[in-house]
């Protein structure tokens, strides 16, 4: 039971930290309607821009999970004007390859300015708590508490806000809303900045979990899109509800059958869904 | 260009490709001839499916791998010759590819694309972890090159020469662009442009288009899996590497580069991304760097690569010439 209860544990902090991502990747495709590969390679970088901060500067473990967040966020502004705009009216499939692109450029560069070396993010918090028996660091429950502050935050600003609602309006009629007077272009842009700035988060988030490498992105990336096929490209909470889901498939089917195909596990559950229910749980059509 | 002088063109660069290793005896050069050779058939075999029928198939690195793997096991542990495992690896690389079509071909744009993504991790994961049969990270080690072929007279083909090498990839190299002409030339290649145009009208039109992504999507495979089975015989040792999605990435530029939809595109692609980095040598983590920028350049400025971007100017020429004439 013990085993259990820390696999569930375990499973919900992975899920946070994917829903997190997921997050981000489904705003972009809602406005956009790209599938953004680079999305993970930007949330590699923010955990190496928040490492650098703490082993450098000796900033504040929140201080810099908030300046990442800015970087990461301009960085993903800077990325949707130079590369995702002027591709705006191609074919779909002239953005994916540009973001296959990007993701190359930015692997190789993080390889080059930060090395191949497995990096160690110090943690003030990895004491660990027992409850009940199960024994969790500190770390991850703020894990998982930072990133259910940060989904209702977005939840918040969306319903909430006239900036949030604008972003609404562009995802359900670009034309409708182009016509009441929203700029496209401001949209994508603050969309693709909260986006990744959300990435920027989660990474900074579970960087002292795991480890920072330059290649630590392409995974969360993948599971991130896992994600949202499971919960409906565009739909938010399809997001956050199929990143605890597949956090918790991951979890108990790495503890229950096999770590060795923890990862299988997660591809699985998307071929099975795009064979039954290609829109996924949330998602009204299949582009 | 007329139809004679393009026999012409042709005519001349199969001379030269038949001459070349008579002249290159630099083995560092020869190899990268080859590697070019192999790699070009990939690329065509990836522009199939992507350029002639519009699906972007990230998955075929795992096709590659597949056919590699398939022909290594056959050779190694059945002790089958080369030329039997050959076609044998191929058609397991497009059997993979029909069961996996028949899912993923259902749905569209970048569902596709993220589905073949997933599927190609699955493979590198379980070529990986599967070590009793494919030896895990430690790789196959040993596979042999291909065997002599006997001749009437007495004598033999043996390829045991990087000349003899780069003959057989040649060879496999015109037959890949033989047939894959023949294909896209034919009505079936016609069916395949029309559900790239629009998948929608050519089903009104009485094109069964789920039949025919598979079978583009399945002949797609096989000729990857072509290339990996050349691949494994030439170079003689595999690891899960070689499966892995990066390979898909590296087809992708290649046709993107030399110019999607079109029969000398990816040839092209292939010859100067394989070529130019090598000669100059340029270190690995700067050649992606190099790369990613490159794709992004390209597809932002010219989305139908070099070829595509030569035809237009030719187009333009062309126009020119007419609008002086009237």
């Amino acid at each position: 039971m013990v085993l259990f209860f820390q696999q569930l544990v375990n499973g919900i902090m992975l899920g946070a930290a994917y829903s997190l991502v997921a997050l981000g990747l489904t705003l972009i495709y809602g406005i956009l309607h790209i599938p953004n590969f680079a999305h993970g390679h930007k949330y590699m970088w923010a955990a190496f821009t928040s490492l650098f901060l703490v082993v450098n500067f000796h900033t504040n473990y929140w201080v810099s999970l908030f300046i990442a967040m800015i970087v990461l966020g301009l960085v993903g502004a800077g990325v949707e004007r130079l590369v995702y705009r002027p591709l705006r009216n191609a074919p779909h499939v002239n953005s994916f390859i540009a973001a296959i692109g990007l993701l190359l450029f930015l692997e190789s560069l993080s390889l080059i300015v930060w090395g191949a070396d497995f990096r160690r993010f110090p943690s003030l918090y990895d004491k660990p708590i027992h409850i009940f028996g199960v024994a969790i660091t500190l770390q991850r429950l703020l894990v998982i508490v930072a990133a259910a502050l940060f989904i209702i935050l977005l939840q918040l600003f969306i319903k909430r806000t006239w900036l949030g609602a604008t972003i609404e309006a562009v995802a359900q009629n670009p034309e409708g809303a182009q016509l009441v007077g929203i700029s496209i272009d401001r949209v994508s842009s603050l969309t693709f900045g909260i986006g990744t700035a959300l990435a920027a988060a989660a990474a900074t988030l579970i960087a002292p979990v795991f480890l920072v490498y330059p290649t630590m992105g392409s995974m969360p990336n993948l599971k991130a899109f896992v994600v949202i096929i499971i919960g409906g490209m565009g739909s938010i909470p399809g997001a956050v509800i199929g990143g605890f889901m597949l956090g918790l498939i991951e979890a108990l089917g790495g503890g229950y059958i096999s770590t060795d195909y923890k990862d299988l596990f997660a591809f699985g559950a998307l071929v099975t869904f795009l064979t039954l229910r290609p829109m996924g749980l949330f998602g009204k059509e299949v582009r | 260009m007329n139809w004679m002088g393009r026999k012409w063109l042709i005519l001349t660069i199969l001379v030269i490709a038949v001459i070349i290793p008579q002249v290159v005896t630099n083995k560092y050069y020869m190899n990268i001839l080859i590697m070019s050779g192999i790699w070009s058939i990939v690329a065509l075999s990836l522009n199939l499916i992507l350029g002639y029928t519009g699906q972007v198939n990230l998955a075929h690195g795992a096709f590659f791998g597949i056919g590699a793997y398939a022909s290594a096991l056959l050779m190694l542990k059945l002790n089958m010759s080369f030329w039997f495992a050959l076609p044998l690896a191929a058609a397991i690389a497009g059997f993979f590819g029909f069961l996996i079509g028949l899912p993923a071909l259902r749905t569209r744009g970048s569902y596709f694309a993220i589905g073949t993504l997933c599927f190609n991790i699955i493979v590198t994961l379980i070529v990986d972890r599967w070590e009793g049969v494919t030896e895990g990270a430690r790789g196959l080690m040993g596979i042999p090159g291909p065997g002599p072929i006997p001749l009437p007279w007495g004598s033999e083909i043996t390829f045991k020469t990087m000349a003899a090498q780069y003959y057989l990839v040649l060879c496999f190299l015109i037959l890949t662009i033989f047939v894959l002409r023949r294909i896209i030339q034919s009505l079936v290649g016609r069916t395949f442009r029309a559900i790239r145009g629009n998948e929608e009208l050519a089903e009104a039109v009485g094109i069964h288009a789920m039949r025919t992504k598979i079978l583009s999507f399945t002949v797609s495979c096989f000729f990857a899996g072509v290339g990996g089975v050349l691949y494994a015989s030439y170079i003689g040792f595999l690891s899960p590497e070689i499966t892995d999605y990066h390979v898909s990435f590296d087809a992708l530029i290649y046709v993107m580069i030399g110019g999607v939809g079109t029969i000398v595109g990816p040839i092209i692609g292939t010859l100067l991304i394989v070529t130019i980095p090598e000669t100059l040598h340029i270190a690995a983590e700067f050649r992606l760097l190099l790369y990613g920028l490159i794709l992004i350049v390209m597809i932002i400025y010219l989305p139908r690569g070099i070829v595509g971007w030569v035809k237009d100017l030719k187009g333009k020429r062309r126009q020119e010439v007419a609008w002086e004439k009237s």
